[in-house]
Parts: C-alpha cells; sequence; structure tokens
C-alpha cells in the first residue's frame, strides 16, 4: 500500500512560544530543559527537536495526550504556526524557506486541513464551504461547483449541497469539512483531531469511511489524535508525543513489541492488541504437528500435539488428522481418510478480533494460511488467550 | 488670595483652553474657509438628491414601496407594520416633514457607513488605530452636542448640510464600535480554517470576517439611525428643517399640540427604522436558510415565474 518515497520529511524542527525565541533556542542548545527555560525566560517550549518522514500514501498518526505539542506539530507543517527553527521537506521544497506568495500556493494546493471543531462557514451553503478552497484559489464558480459536488459525493452528502452547516448533524458537519479538504485534490491531508469531537458510534463509521476513501485514492494523510484505538485503526505508522518531543516512530505493531521507554510502555498497556495484529503476526508454526506428504509420508514428530496438519510440496495445506487416530506408517490415503471434515482456516491478514469466534469454535488448533495458499502456522486457544491479554 | 497655596495649586497654575480654542477658531474661520465650505459640497449632494427622491415619491406610493421592502425583509407581518407606521405619519400630517427628515438621517447614515465601517475594520485589525481611536470616539460621544454645534456654525454656516454633520459626529461612534467588535468577535476557528486554505487578508477580510460580523455591524447601523434621529431636534437649532424643527417651534410658541405631533412623527419614523434594520441585521444572521429570492415579494415572483416555466 505504501510505497517507499518520502513525501515529506521534518528535521530538528522546534517551536518556541514568547517574545525571546531566540534566546530560549541558544538555552536549547546548551542543553538546558524546557523547565528550565520557562522558570529563566517565560519562554514555552511547544515543539523540541521533531524530526520524522511520511512517506508517501500512509496514513501517519501523530498521537498524545494534551499539551504534549501534537496540534501544534501539525500546524507547523501548512506554517499557521511559524517553526522556530528546523526545515520542513514537502517533496524536496523547503516550506520554511518559502515567501508568502508561495506558501499561500502551498497552502491552496498542497495541504488541506479538517478541524476538530469543524470550522466551517455559517453564512454558507454546504456546497458554498465544500468549494470554499476552491474560490480562495480563484478557480471559477461552475468548475469549482462541479468538484465541490464530487467531494461532497465521496463523503455521502451530494444530495445536501443547498443546506446550512448549522441543518447537519456533527458528523455530517465533519463529512463537509472533510469534502472541503477533498475538493481541493490535495497532496496531503492534514486532520486535526477530526473526529474527536464526534459520538464514538459515529466517529467509529467516520473513521471506516475515511480507511474506505484511502482505498480509493491513496492520499498521504496526517493524522493528529489522542485516542490510541482510533491511532491503531486507522494508522498505517504512527508517532508518540510527549512534552513536545516525538518519542518513538513506527507501526503499531514495532511500538508495542518494543516501545522506547516507560512512557510509550504504560501508554500502550490495556490496549486491544486484537485490533491491529493480524493472524499472521501470531501463527505459531511450533505448536502445531506438520506432516509433509510429497508422495509418501515423512517422518514426523508427535511430540505434544494432538493434530497433525497435512501440507504437500509447496507447503499447502492438506487436511488435519488427529494424531492420535494415525500412526507413522500409515498410508498417504489413510491418512487423508482420517482427516477432520470440513476444517476451518484462517487468512494470515485477517485481524486477530475477526478470528476470535473461528478459534473459539474449533475443536483444533485453527491453521493460519497466507493468501497465496501456503501454511504460516496455527492458533491455538492458548496462544490467542496468551495474546489477548498481553497487557 | 495672593499667596501660593500648595494645597490648592489652581489659583495660580491654569491653562487657559478656552482662548486657545477660540484664537484657534478664529484663526480657522479666517483662513480656511474655503476649505470647509468645499466639506459641504459632497454632504449637499447626497442630502438634495436623498430628499428630492423622497419628496416626489407620492404618499401612497411610498407607503407600498417600503412595506414591500418590509415584506422581503422580514416577512408580511413586517410589511404590514409598516405600512401602519408610514400610514400614521400621514395621518397626523407631517408626511413632508418626515420625508426631510428621513433624507438627513438616510444621508447622515451613508457618511457613517462610508467612514465608520472603514474605520471599524482598520481598529480591529491593528490595536494601535483601536487605542487611538477609542478615546476620539468617547469624546465624540459624551461632549453635549451644544458644544460643537457653535463651531460647526462658523465654520459651515446653518442649514441642512452642517445639521447633517453635527449628527454624523453623534452617531458614527457606535458604528466603529460594534462594527470592531464584530470582526473581533470571529471565532478563532473560522479565521485559523480561512488561512489553512491559503486566503489573503483581503479574502479573509471580504469571506469570512465581514460576513460574520453582520449581524453586529448591522446592530451598529441600527444604533446610528436611532442616534441620527434623536440628534435631528437638537440639530433644528441650526436651521435643520423636517420633524425636529416641528418639535423646536412648538416648544418655542409652547404650542403643545405641535411639538407633539412632531415628537409623535418622530417616534414613528423611528419605530420603523429601527424595526427595518432589526430585521435586516436578523437576515445577516446564520440562522436563515432561504436564499434572499426565495423569500417575501420577490420570491413570489419568483415562485410563480418557475411555475408558469414547469407548466
Amino acid at each position: 500500500m505504501t510505497d517507499s518515497t518520502n513525501i515529506l520529511s521534518i528535521r530538528n524542527v522546534y517551536k518556541v512560544f514568547g517574545d525571546q525565541p531566540d534566546t530560549a533556542m541558544q538555552m536549547l542548545r546548551n542543553g538546558e530543559s524546557k523547565d528550565q527555560i520557562f522558570d529563566k525566560t517565560g519562554q514555552t517550549v511547544g515543539v523540541f527537536d521533531a524530526s520524522f518522514t511520511v512517506k508517501k500514501g500512509e496514513i501517519f498518526v501523530i498521537m498524545g495526550l494534551s499539551g504534549s505539542g501534537k496540534s501544534t506539530m501539525v500546524r507547523l507543517l501548512n506554517r499557521l504556526i511559524e517553526p522556530t527553527a528546523g526545515t520542513i521537506e514537502l517533496n524536496g521544497k523547503d516550506i520554511t524557506a518559502l515567501g508568502d506568495a508561495d506558501l499561500l500556493d502551498v497552502r491552496r494546493k498542497e495541504m488541506s486541513m479538517v478541524f476538530q471543531s469543524f470550522a466551517l462557514m455559517p453564512h454558507m451553503s454546504v456546497m458554498e464551504n465544500a468549494a470554499f478552497g476552491l474560490e480562495i484559489s480563484g478557480i471559477e464558480r461552475h468548475e469549482r461547483e462541479r468538484r465541490a459536488l464530487e467531494a461532497l459525493e465521496q463523503v455521502g452528502l451530494g444530495e445536501h449541497g443547498s443546506s446550512f452547516p448549522h441543518q447537519l448533524s456533527g458528523g455530517m458537519q465533519q463529512r463537509v469539512g472533510l469534502a472541503r479538504a477533498l475538493a481541493n485534490d490535495p497532496t496531503i491531508l492534514l486532520m486535526d483531531e477530526a473526529f474527536s469531537a464526534l459520538d464514538p458510534l459515529i466517529r467509529y463509521e467516520m473513521q471506516g469511511e475515511l480507511i474506505r476513501l484511502q482505498k480509493e485514492q491513496e492520499r498521504t494523510i496526517i493524522f493528529i489524535s489522542h485516542d490510541l484505538d482510533e491511532a491503531i485503526r486507522i494508522g498505517d505508522r504512527i508517532a508518540i508525543m510527549e512534552g513536545g518531543r516525538i518519542i518513538q516512530v513506527g507501526t503499531p505493531k514495532e511500538i508495542m513489541s518494543n516501545p522506547a521507554d516507560e512512557y510509550v510502555e504504560t501508554f500502550f498497556k490495556g490496549v486491544d492488541v486484537s485490533k491491529f495484529l493480524k493472524a499472521g503476526d501470531i501463527a505459531c508454526k511450533e505448536s502445531g504437528c506438520t506432516i509433509r506428504i510429497n508422495g509418501a509420508v515423512q517422518p514426523f514428530d508427535p511430540a505434544n500435539s494432538q493434530f497433525g496438519y497435512l501440507l504437500d510440496g509447496q507447503d499447502k495445506l492438506q487436511g488435519i488428522v488427529p494424531l492420535n487416530e494415525v500412526d507413522a506408517s500409515d498410508s498417504v490415503d489413510a491418512l487423508l481418510s482420517r482427516q477432520v471434515k470440513q476444517h476451518q482456516s484462517i487468512y494470515s491478514d485477517d485481524m486477530i478480533k475477526d478470528v476470535i469466534k473461528k478459534v473459539a469454535n474449533a475443536s483444533y488448533p485453527v491453521p493460519v494460511i497466507a493468501r497465496n495458499g501456503r501454511f504460516c502456522g496455527v492458533i491455538s486457544k492458548d496462544l490467542l488467550l496468551q495474546t489477548m491479554s498481553h497487557s | 488670595m495672593s499667596e501660593f497655596n500648595l494645597l490648592d495649586p489652581f489659583q495660580f497654575l491654569t491653562i487657559p483652553l478656552g482662548d486657545w480654542v477660540e484664537s484657534i477658531l478664529n484663526y480657522l474661520v479666517q483662513n480656511f474657509r474655503e476649505f470647509f465650505r468645499a466639506i459641504r459640497w459632497p454632504i449637499d449632494q447626497v442630502l438634495e438628491f436623498s430628499e428630492a427622491i423622497l419628496q416626489s415619491i407620492p404618499p401612497l406610493i411610498g407607503i407600498i414601496l417600503s412595506s414591500l421592502l418590509g415584506w422581503q425583509l422580514a416577512g408580511k407581518k413586517m410589511g404590514v407594520f409598516c405600512a401602519i407606521t408610514l400610514f400614521s405619519l400621514g395621518l397626523i400630517g407631517v408626511w413632508s416633514e418626515s420625508m426631510t427628515t428621513l433624507s438627513l438621517v438616510l444621508t447622515s447614515l451613508f457618511f457613517c457607513v462610508v467612514f465608520g465601517v472603514p474605520l471599524g475594520i482598520l481598529s480591529a485589525r491593528s490595536d494601535r488605530v483601536e487605542r487611538i481611536v477609542r478615546p476620539l470616539l468617547d469624546a465624540m460621544q459624551t461632549l453635549p452636542a451644544f458644544v460643537y454645534l457653535v463651531p460647526v456654525v462658523m465654520l459651515f454656516g446653518i442649514g441642512n448640510v452642517p445639521g447633517v454633520l453635527v449628527t454624523i459626529i453623534f452617531a458614527l461612534p457606535p458604528l466603529v464600535r460594534l462594527t470592531n467588535l464584530g470582526i473581533r468577535q470571529v471565532p478563532e476557528d473560522k479565521i485559523e480554517a480561512a488561512r489553512a486554505f491559503g486566503c489573503t487578508p483581503k479574502q479573509m477580510l471580504m469571506k469570512v470576517q465581514l460576513p460574520l460580523a453582520m449581524p453586529t455591524i448591522m446592530a451598529g447601523v441600527n444604533q446610528t439611525l436611532m442616534l441620527s434621529l434623536s440628534m435631528v431636534v437638537i440639530a433644528s437649532m441650526i436651521s435643520v428643517g423636517g420633524l425636529g424643527q416641528m418639535v423646536l417651534r412648538g416648544i418655542g410658541r409652547l404650542d403643545m399640540g405641535l411639538a407633539t405631533v412632531g415628537g409623535a412623527g418622530l417616534v414613528l419614523l423611528a419605530i420603523f427604522l429601527d424595526r427595518l434594520t432589526q430585521a435586516m441585521g436578523e437576515r445577516s444572521d446564520t440562522s436563515n436558510t432561504l436564499h434572499w429570492y426565495e423569500t417575501g415579494p420577490v420570491g413570489f415572483f419568483v415562485r410563480g415565474y418557475r411555475s408558469m416555466q414547469t407548466r
């Protein structure tokens, strides 16, 4: 889904709020802490030495609690807040060095933003709101209304063009906010806690909507969130922020299995791993006894397992047999005749949360199969419970 | 008396502010009279134009037109209300005087909007401008009208034009204040969104700040109108015509009937203008869902036209 080209690279970005940013920067270079700087000069360090890259076509979630600097971070990207130091490169072009006209151009064409508070214009109809960015860019009426309608249809509001924002529910208003950003056809979509003001059900629905849109268009999205479940659900990669610093960047699984520090670890405690781990991530080869049946039955070691998994030469699963009914001297046909009828299997890219029922209902550890048909391992009830009780 | 008393230093320590003002004024009158005459010109034009129109419209047509306007702006009830107030004006026999007063008020409103709204925008944009403008506005509002009535007469003479001028001085402040307030009160998130989509400062003003500040600005227009009307009576002392003149003459002759008729005319006119501008303010509010051409008499004709086309 993501190719490896970096679309945005952020290097050593700092933001100091206050009237003496230079003094504060000097003190930061001398290694003084945020608190020391605040005590001595009254300057607040909002973002501290942030460096990361965003790949083309991924959903990159910046995640942190309130006050961690995540909202400041995203506003540094389109310079709604001017960075104090550092460089932000979009496709190799340094945004921090742009003049006013070029900056406006970046905001109009390259980056669109969706806001937590929706920030729709109450005096404009839904259609005019969706066309707002295009209107600002000076696109003529007919063309902008066509594109705005397209964007509204993408978010399922094609019928509501002539309504006004206050006539819509919160979820619908945020769809308009999303359509307004999509209508500009931006390279990067910045979403600042876009779903945080919505109630949980609508939020879940909107997350699904975003994932669906992303499948269709493969846009680069930078999503700010304080909700770990949301970050894990929609994010390809996550950056964890705390106190203005970026502590760790990685896929949910990487962060989970290898937290950078105690903060990240406690943060991820209690997270529902079944929502982001896939069957292939936990499938275990050792716990099931595999029996090769290419031509003849190869010798196998029943060890302490109760079921044998019959694999052909290409590692394809042929059947499951209860080991107490067979022994090593049986022929291939004899083994196949004793197999469990209509056995269940799981694809390796199924989410754990979607396979719980299958594993629970099967009388044997359920085999996991890659999309190309190769056998990856099995998931037993024990293994599932161990995984789920991670925290 | 002759000794200097520290506790009351002002026996000796005074500045002759009154003398200064007088000599400055004399200097201005002697040397810049032509300049002040020139200022009269634009006001004169607008005033003559509006008065010519208002006086030339026959009363019944005037009543019908303004009821239609009221209907368009705020529905049928408003239309009926406009008709009743204006009809009463005619009934008590002050139609012509009312139109003179109305033209005075509208002229001063015109200049108040021309100067007040940009000044309000400027002071909303810069705290420094606001700091300078605010005490000026305070002075304009609190200085008794009689104080500047005399200098204005010395500089501009008497008649309707200087009357409009003193009315502008008195009625301008609320419009500036409320324009400033309205723009400053535009929610921060809307401003931020507009910036994020690449608004230039001019686009920000025209497409976001002014439309969102419009209800507050309309409240300022309403206040300006009301203050103008109340100033009309005072301005009649420098020979401004209309309803104010009636009141002044009535008081001068102890003719309570005349004064009351003039006063009642002013009140009716005030109610008419107040309701109308309030309705305009509500229109520009965000809660209406129909376009202007879908309501009122225009909407009536538009609907008629559409149904004819579909047939």
